[in-house]
């Protein structure tokens, strides 16, 4: 079984940091919906499970190249996606 | 992907639920809505589901079964249902927010809500509970395992505190029903709220509620029954009286043929099956440096294990796990917020692993080997 996201199963190595956008949402539909958006557009990203520099919660955000975040800012306002929070930070 | 989620749902169900699920369409009508055949199909069926979910928790009888569409609407019934403005409602830090939402709803209507505390290892605080548990609570409503720890709590012993003190037992079985054997009527619990998705390896959106006879409760929900028509009050009865619509049947029908999969097996057979798959887990990742484990190892277990792995947070591990290794767990809060408070994890969260009667030893071990690299830094 495998997820389909334009950014597909990244080698994850701990403790080695990258500079990224995590948008977080206020629930999950809301992340469904960004997932297939950029799936459509073909703009970069992933969702992952919350950092923990962000929430302590257990929910998922989307994370993506900082050089996607005009392009997510943009679908996100023509799809009418509200988000909690989008930052860039170093996870 | 290894799933090793199974607290959160079965992934893996036996090959009767979906073959019943199916089976259902195009056979089943609309339960107690008329005699004709589909119709009637649909009323046996839930009520031979009804048996078999009252012959695995030794339910009174099968009219003691009323079903839901998850454990956390059935506790919502049974904490707004049995519970007034002006009651005092004691549940525990082990809870899950299944439990501690709705029982903080009612301290919004006027309830008083007192919260049993854990110590660091997940243990609850039995002296608390016999101070907070007083003359005059109407309830003690708490899970039988933590779904963070996987520690069981001694449902007996509170059980029979409650009733002592005049109060109502309320069980939520999220975690253990499947996993251990409960009898609802030995065990002293009045109501018994379960989920089918889990360890009884239905299908989800199925749940439900066992109540003990003779204890009356206020429907949350009313609406259409099929009976008593031009009463203009939801009928009495259990179980019309929590089932208000048209129930879930292709659902029901799954659920029954997962309970009738535990009931074949045997609870305890089944636990003992998981339990050796944890203790295999147990023994492998004790052996990796930085490991750090939560819960008490000494008491009653479940097959869940919740760890950290050094000081990397458990997002990180968990989305390491699956990215790198292709293995599905859980990480952060687990809706169990007051739990975290007490083991130190509401920071960081844990990584949390969990299993079934198909996880495979290999599984484990592939999950034991990830770790064991992650934590060296050899990533896969």
């Amino acid at each position: 079984m495998s997820r389909e996201e334009p950014e597909r199963r990244a080698r994850v190595i701990l403790g080695q940091k990258e500079r990224r956008v995590i948008i977080t949402f206020f629930q999950t539909a809301d992340a469904m919906q960004m997932e297939k958006v950029c799936r459509d557009k073909g703009i970069p990203g992933r969702l992952i499970p919350v950092p923990p520099a962000i929430s302590a919660g257990c929910g998922m955000c989307w994370s993506a190249p900082p050089a996607a975040r005009q392009a997510l800012e943009d679908a996100m306002q023509s799809a009418g996606i509200s988000c909690q929070g989008i930052c860039e930070m170093e996870i | 992907m290894i799933y090793l989620d199974n607290a959160a749902t079965t992934l893996m169900k036996p090959p009767a639920v979906p073959e019943a699920v199916l089976s259902a369409f195009g056979h089943l009508g609309n339960a107690g809505r008329g005699v004709n055949s589909a119709a009637l199909d649909a009323s046996r069926s839930l009520f031979s589901a009804r048996e078999a979910v009252a012959e695995l928790f030794h339910a009174a009888r099968p009219q003691q079964v009323a079903f839901t569409l998850n454990v956390t609407q059935a506790l919502n019934m049974a904490i707004q249902g049995l519970c007034a403005p002006g009651d005092r409602i004691v549940t525990t830090a082990a809870d899950h927010n299944s439990v501690l939402r709705p029982c903080r709803m009612m301290r919004d209507q006027g309830a008083e809500v007192e919260i049993v505390p854990c110590d660091k290892q997940g243990c609850l605080d039995w002296q608390a509970m016999e101070n907070l548990v007083g003359d005059g609570t109407r309830m003690l409503v708490m899970t039988q395992a933590s779904n963070v720890t996987g520690n069981v709590y001694d449902i007996r012993r509170a059980a029979k505190l409650a009733h002592s003190r005049g109060a109502l037992f309320v069980l939520d079985s999220a975690q253990s029903a499947g996993h251990i054997e409960i009898n609802m009527e030995a065990l002293g619990i009045d109501v018994l709220c379960f989920t089918g998705h889990k360890g009884l390896y239905g299908p989800q959106g199925t749940g439900g509620l066992c109540l003990r006879p003779g204890l009356e409760i206020r429907p949350v929900l009313s609406g259409g029954t099929g009976v008593q028509s031009y009463n203009p009050h939801q009928p009495p009865e259990m179980p019309t009286v929590l089932e208000a619509g048209t129930l879930n049947g292709p659902g029901i029908a799954g659920l029954e043929a997962g309970v009738r999969f535990v009931l074949e097996k045997g609870p305890e057979t089944i636990g003992r099956r998981t339990a050796e798959l944890a203790d295999r887990f147990l023994v492998g990742v004790r052996k990796i440096s930085g490991i750090i484990l939560y819960g008490d190892f000494s008491s009653p277990r479940t097959s869940t294990i919740s760890l950290n792995l050094a000081d990397y947070d458990a997002a990180s591990v968990s989305d390491a796990l699956y990215e790198n290794y292709g293995i599905a767990t859980r990480a952060g809060a687990h809706c169990a917020p007051l739990m975290h408070e007490a083991l130190g994890t509401k920071e960081r969260g844990t990584v949390r692993f969990s299993f079934s009667w198909f996880t495979t030893e290999a599984e484990v071990d592939a999950a034991v080997k990830a770790l064991t690299e992650l934590a060296s830094g050899q990533s896969a």
